[in-house]
């Protein structure tokens, strides 16, 4: 597997060519897999739109998913670690400024402390 | 004889052809304002051939030292200083070539872009004048091997970088955002000088080379680490390292989404400088595991905190951002790595040098695929208006071309295969991982959670149904479609070959900076 | 001792900027004290050069073996004043227009980017 395309990191080896050609051969697997399927099958709306209970088709607007209800869960679980972490990101310049001095403050004390 | 000379003399006009270019635009723009887009264009097409030139000439024949105002720019030190490199040098080894490469090539996309983004806007003139001189400034803090000059460049690049944030005032909030970044990067730059004058307050010089040999014969004083402590705080600072990544998310989110990609660079040639600073000019003499460690946890934490806050984003340019603090933790930790395994040549040879590797490519994909995806978002709002997420929806009918451009970022950033991501990553994580298993574990669920936060993005901005404001959204212009397309071959095609990216430029570039003898070698003469 | 002076003094201007930056909230007033953390800096380059009973740095005409100040730190120390130049300039640019469109100067309120 030492061909010139081969990634070698020392533990492993990454060759995107066989994972082109390995990506390309499952598509055309699946291609013949889908080409066997039933040839009759109606595409029409009628028959692959929607059906809410008979109930007509909402507008395009309403039913969209906005970005900020995703992942809604997620920031669920991680309350307590965010009530931390956002209000650290307060937006006053003041705050900036003292991290980056309180590092600096912080790494002098302990260089100079600790030879 | 005159193309030898012009030859010779490339790194010089590597400044020059942008500065040049720079302060001629206000005047092309009052006299001939239809000649300027094609004039910055010519200096930008200018300053990307002279930077390939030069870094093929440092990959084949290593490094090239040019000294400023002597009639042989080869002749670093002068026979009668008696051993003392007086004038401004600039060192340009493979890492700096590199640093080289990733400028030149985003900068010519993003001015690109900005020839058609920016047609719509007032004072183009002051645009292209700031936008050259960003570009210069951080040609000239990637090759410079003096202290002194390359806080002028910093300051450089700063000053322009910061006027460019601000440039579209958009209520105030833009110049706030400008503001935040101007004062940081001012008092960064202060304190980088007070370590310059403690070292200069000792050693009588400004070369790096020539600051890191003496400190080798002198060895580590509290004065040099004192001035360690305000080179490497200052610089992870203007870099975005968590806990000081404040001004990132606000200057990249309110810049115009061209003069963001280029500031990702400007935040890399700061990382280039730390990583200089602690490799170069401290290199032996220091405790670099202690170092190491340092780094290796800013880079934790800007990888966690980054990709984090990044969930939480309504705003799609804000929530890049993050992105582009949580990515630069990634090189911080690579090269942290290779950083804290300095000292011993086995674990160097294991691992280290593979964690650098990966660490330094991952600088090069970073700037390409971040670079596109804030020219995705960039188009995103030039046609739509907003960058909020829940506003947006529903463009992946009527803007194919960007949400192609915009999956291949995405896929990028998340280290999917085949796109450069997962090259740089998987060495990141293979290496590291015999370092210290859970540091790889958090960076790959940090890889997780960026394709979670991307698959947001994606859904919000171009799933769904047409919406009706959008309606009369059409395909971007082409030139910048242009633009963002090389960016998107680029990282196919590295994606694809890595390991030839990784051979001629990203090994190289490793090793130069882990030998610091070279370094001093190449402008001391005689390692 | 009394050669040590413009250090000290260096190092308090420096003191007395980080200070100012860190509990002034108006903006106006962080910039004074920017300027004076500069001066400090510039002070500290400078004095770093003097060499005691030293004359300026021109060979023309100088008595042979004279004793002479650094040049490089006063090159420095103009540049670094060029460069605060434009950076003052800028930031007070900056602060005018922030003050017709946010109608203060008070930096606890100028924080409409943060989260």
């Amino acid at each position: 597997m030492n061909g010139i395309e081969t990634l070698t990191t020392g533990f492993g080896f990454w060759n995107p060519i066989f994972w082109v050609a390995g990506f390309v051969i499952a598509l055309i697997i699946t291609w013949i897999i889908w080409r066997r399927g039933e040839a009759t099958y109606n595409t029409s709306p009628s028959s692959t739109g929607p059906f809410l209970s008979g109930n007509a088709e909402p507008q395009p607007g309403e039913i969209h998913v906005p970005g900020g209800n995703l992942y809604w869960g997620f920031t669920q679980a991680l309350e307590r670690y965010y009530a931390v972490i956002k209000p650290l990101h307060t937006g006053n310049l003041a705050d900036y400024m003292l991290w980056y001095m309180g590092i600096t403050a912080i790494m002098l004390i302990l260089v100079v402390m600790v030879p | 004889m005159t193309g030898m000379d012009l030859f010779a003399n490339l790194p010089g006009l590597l400044l020059a052809v942008p500065l040049i270019f720079a302060f001629a635009t206000p005047l092309i723009g009052r006299y001939l304002p239809r000649a300027r887009d094609g004039w910055v264009l010519l200096g930008m097409v200018l300053t990307t051939v002279i930077g390939l030139l030069i870094a093929s000439a440092v990959f084949t024949g290593g490094t090239v030292a040019y000294t400023f105002g002597v009639p042989d720019p080869s002749v670093t030190v002068p026979p009668d200083s008696g051993g003392i490199p007086v004038r401004i040098i600039f060192n340009i080894d493979a890492m700096s070539a590199f640093m080289v490469v990733i400028a030149v090539v985003t900068g010519l996309c993003v001015m690109l872009y900005s020839l058609s983004a920016a047609s719509r806007s007032s004072g183009k003139d002051g645009y292209y004048t700031l936008f050259l001189l960003l570009v210069a400034g951080v040609l000239g803090m990637v090759c410079t091997g003096d202290l002194f000059n390359f806080f002028v460049f910093l300051e450089i690049a700063s000053l322009a970088g910061a006027a460019l944030v601000a440039f579209r005032v958009d209520k105030g909030i833009a110049i706030e955002a400008g503001l935040k970044y101007a004062m940081l990067s001012t008092i960064g730059g202060l304190f980088f000088l007070l370590g310059v004058a403690l070292l200069f307050g000792q050693y009588n010089t400004l070369n790096i080379a020539f600051l890191a040999e003496r400190m080798g014969t002198t060895g580590l004083t509290t004065p040099d680490a004192v001035a360690l402590v305000l080179f490497v705080t200052a610089l992870a600072m203007k870099c975005g390292a968590v806990p000081m990544h404040f001004w990132a998310p606000d200057a990249y989110a309110m810049a115009p989404a061209a003069v963001t990609a280029f500031l990702v660079v400007s935040s890399q040639a700061s990382l280039y400088a730390l990583f200089r600073i602690c490799f170069s000019l401290y290199g032996q003499t220091l405790n670099t595991v202690l170092l190491g460690w340092f780094i290796i946890i800013l880079g934790l934490l800007s990888m966690f905190i980054g990709v984090t806050m990044a969930i939480l984003q309504k705003d799609v340019k804000r929530l890049m951002a993050y992105h582009a603090v949580s990515q630069t933790g990634y090189m911080l930790l690579g090269v942290g790595v290779g950083l804290a395994v300095l000292s011993s040549p086995l674990l160097l040879s294991n691992f280290g040098m593979m964690a650098m590797e990966g660490g330094i490519f991952h600088i090069m994909n970073h700037a390409f695929y971040k670079g596109l995806l804030f020219l995705t978002a960039g188009v995103i709002f030039y046609r739509c208006g907003t960058r909020n997420l829940n506003d947006l929806g529903g463009l992946g009918h009527s803007m194919k071309w960007t949400m192609l451009f915009f999956i291949i970022g995405a896929l990028a950033i998340a280290g999917i295969p085949p796109f450069n991501g997962f090259a740089s990553k998987l060495m990141i994580y293979e290496s590291v991982f015999s370092f210290n298993p859970l540091l790889s574990i958090i960076a790959m669920v940090v890889s997780i959670l960026t394709l979670a936060s991307f698959v947001k993005v994606f859904h919000s901005i171009f799933m769904g149904p047409k919406r009706p404001e959008f309606a009369d959204v059409t395909e971007a212009p082409l030139p910048m479609l242009f633009g963002m397309g090389v960016l998107s071959i680029l990282v196919i095609l590295f994606g694809i070959f890595p390991e030839q990216v990784v051979e001629v430029m990203v090994a190289p570039a490793a090793s130069a900076l882990a030998d610091q003898a070279g370094y001093i070698g190449s402008v001391m003469g005689g390692a | 001792m009394i050669g040590n002076a413009p250090f000290f003094v260096a190092m308090l201007l420096i003191i007395i900027g980080i200070t100012g930056m860190l509990t002034r909230y108006n903006l106006v007033r962080i910039i004074i004290s920017l300027t004076i953390l500069e001066s400090g800096v510039n002070l500290f380059l400078v004095s770093l050069g003097y060499r005691e009973g030293g004359i300026a740095p021109i060979f023309t005409g100088s008595p042979d073996g004279a004793l002479m100040v650094m040049p490089t730190v006063q090159a420095m120390t103009l540049t670094n004043i060029v460069i605060g130049l434009a950076t003052t300039a800028l930031l007070l640019s900056f602060i005018m227009v922030l003050h017709r469109r946010y109608g203060t100067c008070d930096i606890r309120e100028i924080r409409r980017l943060r989260g």
